[in-house]
């Protein structure tokens, strides 16, 4: 059992930017075990992703290819993925800790009887993997030690994807696998995906934002914010559980299963900063936090941070803001 | 339709907690806990299936004599009866051997459907439901906002990346686990309450379900995570602090 391979992920004809990330912690990896990094792509036509990815520094290119992974379903990739894995018995499978992934990855590590270290941050000496606990308050350490191989998926952004010039890199060889899948295997009917709702706020494209989390407890609360936002001439934002209370839209919510913003300055009201917000938000150029808790992980990435009652702070600032402005 | 929901109790979401002496794991006697958020909306869902197509809904859940509680507030939501797997090792064992009582526990209720969290907010796996579906042969679907029964099965709306959802349509028996948002979550009643105190618990042990233990992921130990940046911490009552910002902003940051 030896070697390291990486699952990439297609979206839109193009390999994920979270893929090229997987494959530069499985590099990570390989640099410590001194093993080889070997990358697969699945689909139903593979070939032009396949050249693209031959391109990056890796040992081989394995192209996953059967008319049933046109379209993602669980059943087929983890049908897929096993055999594949069976026959290469590599040491580690890195994968992307995308919400595909998170749908078929423990399942596949399972058939093993294996399980996934799932949304990894970090990779230490022994390999150890961290990962955050308690909505990111807290660190934890884990290590393999299963008798098969290691499933890992890495959370988007921890890990850099190498961009470096490989013009004068022979292409990595491909190969071609064709899983045995049978139509009746699979369970699951996915349609089309669509959007949630027509788009009128564009908060990838903003200067400032101000974004608002639990800490405001009430709906009746929120113009309190809005008003702060007005006055720096930001998008208003609000994290997961504002959304779901339907307190603001769900067009405004920033975190993985909302937008991926990068401001110039992005203000977080009354935001713990949990993992799924975080990976939204981190690309800001500056980030202030305003939180009662000084423990709150939104600190941990903070620019400024105030610790204190929003009540107070955050009409204090709306009004220095709107001084400084004049 | 017999719908099973399988529920963890966490730590409550704003509670102080330190590091147990062994770097293990928190200490857990300072603790208040709580029903797991998505865990709840995943009640709620079998509530409001129930209420549309009748039968019965079942909460599992693993782990010591506290999570009883959970459980009784589970049933003064409205579930007809609980299962308790007595679990004092919990901590000890990885996402597949959780996932193992688990399946050991439903799989004799035979259920047509299996509704659990997307993930609990303490370990953050998010992978009960899938490994579930893997151990019980059962087809699954992730991150469900919403579930629709139809003729031949299900049909479900599932949550993608960046605004993104997809319809997904399986057959039944089936596990689903649940997005938190999808619903409005109900509070226990008063009659609720008091009718919860009447409806059966039963309890079985870990040992009783003879599965297989030995973790093959282990956690070592736990840190309070380092600061990835230096944040400034701007002293002062609120407004003075609102100054200092705002100057900040202008001066430094140059985004005013």
């Amino acid at each position: 059992m030896s070697g390291i391979l990486v699952v990439l992920e297609e979206r839109g004809g193009r390999i994920s930017r979270f893929s090229w990330e997987a494959v530069a912690a499985g590099q990570r990896l390989g640099a410590q075990l001194d093993q080889p990094v070997s990358a697969i792509i699945l689909g139903a036509e593979t070939e032009p992703l396949a050249t693209e990815i031959a391109a990056r520094p890796l040992a081989k290119v394995l192209r996953v290819e059967h008319p049933l992974l046109a379209r993602y379903t669980a059943d087929g990739f983890t049908q897929a993925l096993q055999q594949l894995i069976q026959k290469e018995w590599p040491a580690h499978v890195v994968l992307p800790h995308s919400y595909q992934v998170r749908d078929y990855a423990p399942a596949l590590a399972a058939r093993f009887g294996e399980a996934l270290i799932g949304d990894v941050v970090a990779i230490g000496d022994g390999p150890v993997f961290t990962r955050q606990l308690l909505q990111g308050r807290l660190n934890g350490v884990y290590r393999h030690t299963g008798s098969g191989p290691c499933f890992v998926s890495v959370q988007a952004g921890a890990f850099r994807a190498e961009l470096s010039e490989t013009a004068d890199l022979q292409p990595a060889p491909i190969s071609l696998f064709t899983p045995a899948l049978d139509p009746a295997q699979i369970r699951t009917k996915p349609a089309e995906p669509f959007r949630g709702s027509a788009q009128t706020v564009d908060l990838a494209s903003a200067q400032r934002i101000v974004s608002v989390g639990r800490g405001i407890r009430e709906a009746e609360n929120i113009p309190l914010v809005q008003e702060l936002a007005t006055a720096l001439d930001a998008e208003l934002a609000a994290s997961r559980p504002i959304c779901d209370a339907g307190w603001l839209p769900l067009e405004r919510q920033v975190g993985s299963s909302g937008q991926t913003v990068s401001p110039r300055l992005y203000l977080a009201v009354g935001i713990s900063g949990a993992i799924q917000h975080q990976v939204g938000m981190k690309g800001a150029q500056c980030i202030v936090a305003i939180n009662k808790d000084p423990d709150a992980p939104i600190f941990e990435i903070a620019d400024y941070g105030i610790v204190g009652d929003l009540f107070e702070v955050v009409p204090a600032l709306t009004q220095a803001v709107r001084a400084a402005r004049q | 339709m017999k719908i099973v929901v399988a529920i963890k109790q966490v730590p409550e979401r704003d509670a102080q907690f330190r590091i147990d002496a062994q770097a293990k794991w928190i200490e857990e006697a300072d603790l208040q806990f709580t029903l797991n958020e998505s865990d709840a909306y995943a009640l709620e869902e079998a509530l409001q299936l129930k209420e549309q197509h009748g039968d019965e809904v079942i909460v599992v859940s693993a782990g010591p004599e506290r999570i009883g509680t959970t459980l009784r507030e589970a049933l003064a939501k409205g579930a007809d009866r609980a299962i308790h797997i007595e679990c004092g090792d919990l901590g000890a064992r990885d996402a597949l051997g959780v996932a193992r009582l688990l399946a050991a526990a439903i799989q004799p209720e035979n259920p047509d459907l299996i509704l659990t969290g997307l993930q609990s907010e303490d370990l953050g796996l998010g992978q009960t439901g899938v490994i579930l579906a893997e151990l019980l042969a059962l087809p699954h679907a992730s991150l469900i906002l919403h579930v629709e029964k139809t003729e031949t099965g299900l049909k479900v709306k599932r949550e993608l990346e960046e605004g993104w959802f997809q319809t997904v349509e399986l057959p039944t028996p089936a596990v689903l686990t649940i997005q938190s948002g999808g619903n409005k979550l109900r509070y226990a009643t008063l009659m609720g309450i008091k009718r919860a105190k009447t409806k059966e618990v039963r309890r079985v042990t870990a040992a009783e379900l003879a599965v297989d233990a030995a973790p093959v992921v282990v956690l070592e130990r736990v840190a309070l995570p380092q600061k990835q940046k230096s944040t400034q911490i701007l002293p002062g009552t609120a407004k003075e602090a609102a100054e200092v910002l705002v100057e900040k902003l202008k001066v430094e940051v140059r985004v005013l």
